[in-house]
């Protein structure tokens, strides 16, 4: 890639929107995991009694219930970024590339 | 499990079960006798290295360029691309180890299933896209990409062949302890066998074989696992809360397996263990290489989000596995080592060890032949990790270490790809030798040191070059070895090195996992040298982030590396 091609994406307001938009996106989506499992680890470290509570039944207890949540919540959180990464986010590439073609 | 009573210490063994046999039959498996001879495992492991062997014929015949060797053409589509991540995942050690941490401590084994899984995520939203588009073969393409090749070369090289060499050396001993124990052959045999096999996969076949092998294990494993945990579930009416009912009314810890116990009691080891789980998978090699196999940011991306979840459903039937376990043999003498007066000791006397809960389970609910199926896969799963653990190796030698830094650039594809080749036979001479030779040493700490090492050398270099403009060349190059030694300096002054093996009677660094100390400094390193260098190379470098900014957010330039 030569320079002024490089300088030409740059300045380009889709290629700002594009980069502002996913850097944000995967930031707030990478804080929202490490919220969760820290979260999750420090309930274990400090909090084990609460873990331990049964909730409606009489085995299954809630540490159990969100040991699994944050599994499912880290696979939903992944469809999240890639729904939009692969609609969204290429869009914008697709149409930065049009641009650029003129 | 028998031999971790102090927390701490069974912390820093499962730390080290990560993605490998370290754990699974490792320290716990060091004093089995050999089993009789198994001849339905053998003969269905047998049948799956004649299948491997004949795709590794047809994928060399394809092979010819360096894109073919290192990356399969990039020519590997998501859905076959996020079943080779899982696999890479699914080792023999989560598969065992997790369902036999769940036997005996219930709850606690699920720390670790989530610790595993929640690095995906981080890898996809920072890492997955911008990796494909600037890289080629090995995650050094990207981190070198403006910085100066030779420096950033050499220190990715190292990184990834300290990774890779622990992680193999406990994959190694692993696998001879297990095949002792399931089928009933010597250790050096089963050694030989693991070597030889994993030299033949990728000196042939490349990465094209290695994947392949791996995506066929991962599915005869998850078609097992699915087998096995819905054999358990069906005994109960598909209802879990029976399960689990039944589970702690035999349990000798009762209802405490329902909830945490002694697993993590300290917040800091607990944290730390987290970090280098979390980010030791964003810079393990054999993991970033196979983000150079799809053909574009978007395969990649979708790669991730289906291989989260597949180890996500994947430790969801281990954890019903070792609940199975606990509720079906607890109680059955047969799965016992039985003492005077037939009395034996429900966490400690199972034959094999805890870590073969999951192999008698198998028993139990598809007799012996499911039992042979189930043993075949486990040796099936250590072949196909080591398999893209050579390859990283190689790469690494011959991509990033000779062609680049030695050769500097003058040599051509050919004798690159054949230099591959040639270190792949010598990675896997030199693995047989370090499994023989490691035979009856401790080596659990082994994998929890590669994790450490790539949470705090390979994941800071590459994502600071990656993420941050002013990154120079002496940053990464400093910011890489001070991680590396932290990380290896760390680990060998801890409990599970400094006691256990040296001897000595008092630890000098306090805690089992490095990453909460080690990756931070490689991070600062990095940014203060990299502010403090003011030479006209580190200014070039960071004027050349835009190019390489443009390239990595719009995948515009980039490789395509399928040659067809």
């Amino acid at each position: 890639m030569t320079d002024p091609m490089t300088a030409r994406i740059a300045q380009n307001p889709r290629f700002k929107e594009l980069v502002h938009e996913r850097t944000r996106f995967g930031w707030i989506l990478t804080g929202a995991m490490l919220v969760v499992y820290f979260g999750f680890i420090g309930l274990i470290a400090f909090d084990k009694a609460l873990l331990a509570t049964k909730i409606g039944t009489p085995t299954t207890s809630l540490g159990l219930i969100l040991g699994v949540a944050v599994i499912v919540f880290a696979f939903i959180l992944t469809g999240i970024y890639v729904q939009r990464a692969n609609g969204r986010f290429d869009d914008l590439t697709a149409e930065l590339i049009r641009d650029l073609g003129r | 499990m028998s031999r971790f009573n102090h927390p701490l210490l069974l912390g820093a063994a499962l730390a080290a079960l990560a993605a490998s046999a370290a754990f699974a039959a490792g320290p716990d498996l060091g004093a089995v006798s050999q089993q009789a001879t198994n001849w339905p495992a053998i003969g269905m492991f047998g049948f799956f290295v004649i299948f491997t062997l004949g795709i590794t014929y047809k994928a060399a015949m394809g092979t010819k360029s360096a894109a073919d060797f290192y990356a399969a053409g990039g020519g590997i589509s998501a859905g076959t691309n996020s079943l080779a991540i899982a696999g890479d995942y699914m080792s023999a050690a989560s598969f065992l180890g997790i369902s036999g941490l769940v036997y005996t401590s219930g709850f606690d084994g699920l720390i670790y299933s989530t610790g595993f899984l929640v690095g995906w995520p981080i890898v996809l939203f920072l890492i997955a896209e911008r990796l494909r588009n600037l890289g080629k073969f090995t995650f050094a393409d990207v981190a070198s990409f403006r910085l100066d090749q030779t420096s950033v070369r050499i220190i990715s090289a190292i990184g990834t062949l300290v990774v890779v060499a622990f992680y193999l050396i406990a994959q190694m001993v692993g696998a001879g302890k297990l095949i002792q124990l399931l089928f009933g052959l010597p250790y050096l045999y089963a050694v030989i066998i693991v070597g030889v096999l994993m030299i033949v996969y990728v000196a042939f076949g490349g990465m094209k074989a290695t994947t392949w092998v791996q995506v066929i294990k991962a599915c005869l494993l998850l078609g097992g696992a699915s087998f096995m945990a819905g054999a358990v579930l069906f005994k109960y009416g598909f209802n879990p809360e029976a399960l689990f009912s039944a589970a702690v009314a035999t349990h000798p810890k009762g209802d405490a397996i329902m909830a945490p116990g002694g697993l993590v009691n300290n917040p800091i080891e607990a944290i730390s263990l987290g970090m280098g789980l979390m980010f030791g998978t964003a810079g393990l090699p054999h993991i970033l290489m196979r983000f150079f196999t799809v053909s574009d940011a978007t395969a990649a991306r979708k790669s991730v989000f289906y291989a989260t979840g597949l180890i996500g459903y994947f430790y969801i039937l281990t954890f019903i596995i070792g609940f199975g376990g606990i509720a079906l043999l607890m109680s059955d003498p047969v799965y016992f080592k039985l003492g005077p007066a037939g009395a034996f000791d429900k966490l400690k006397d199972m034959i094999g060890g805890t870590n073969m809960v999951a192999v008698n389970l198998a028993n139990a609910v598809g007799g012996p032949y499911f039992l042979g199926f189930i043993s075949a896969v486990a040796f099936a799963t250590i072949l196909a990790v080591v398999a893209g653990l050579t390859l990283a190796g190689a790469s690494a030698v011959s991509h990033d270490l000779y062609a680049s830094v030695i050769a500097r650039g003058r040599t051509n594809e050919a004798s690159e790809v054949r230099l591959s080749k040639i270190s792949a036979v010598v990675i896997g001479l030199v693995a047989i030798y370090l499994g023989y030779i490691f035979e009856n040493q401790n080596v659990a700490f082994m994998v929890g040191l590669a994790f450490s090492v790539a949470a705090s050398c390979n994941f800071p270099v590459l994502t600071m070059s990656i993420l941050w403009r002013g990154t120079t060349t002496w940053g990464a190059l400093i910011g890489g070895f001070v991680g590396l030694f932290a990380a290896v300096g760390m680990v060998v002054l801890s409990k599970a090195v400094w006691v256990t093996t040296f001897g000595n009677p008092v630890a000098i660094f306090p805690y089992d996992n490095p990453a909460l100390f080690s990756m931070p400094l490689a991070f600062l390193t990095i940014f203060i040298v990299s502010k403090l260098d003011n030479t006209a190379r580190g200014k070039r470098e960071r004027a050349a982030f835009e190019a390489q900014f443009v390239r990595s957010e719009t995948g515009i330039g980039a490789d395509g590396a399928h040659a067809h």
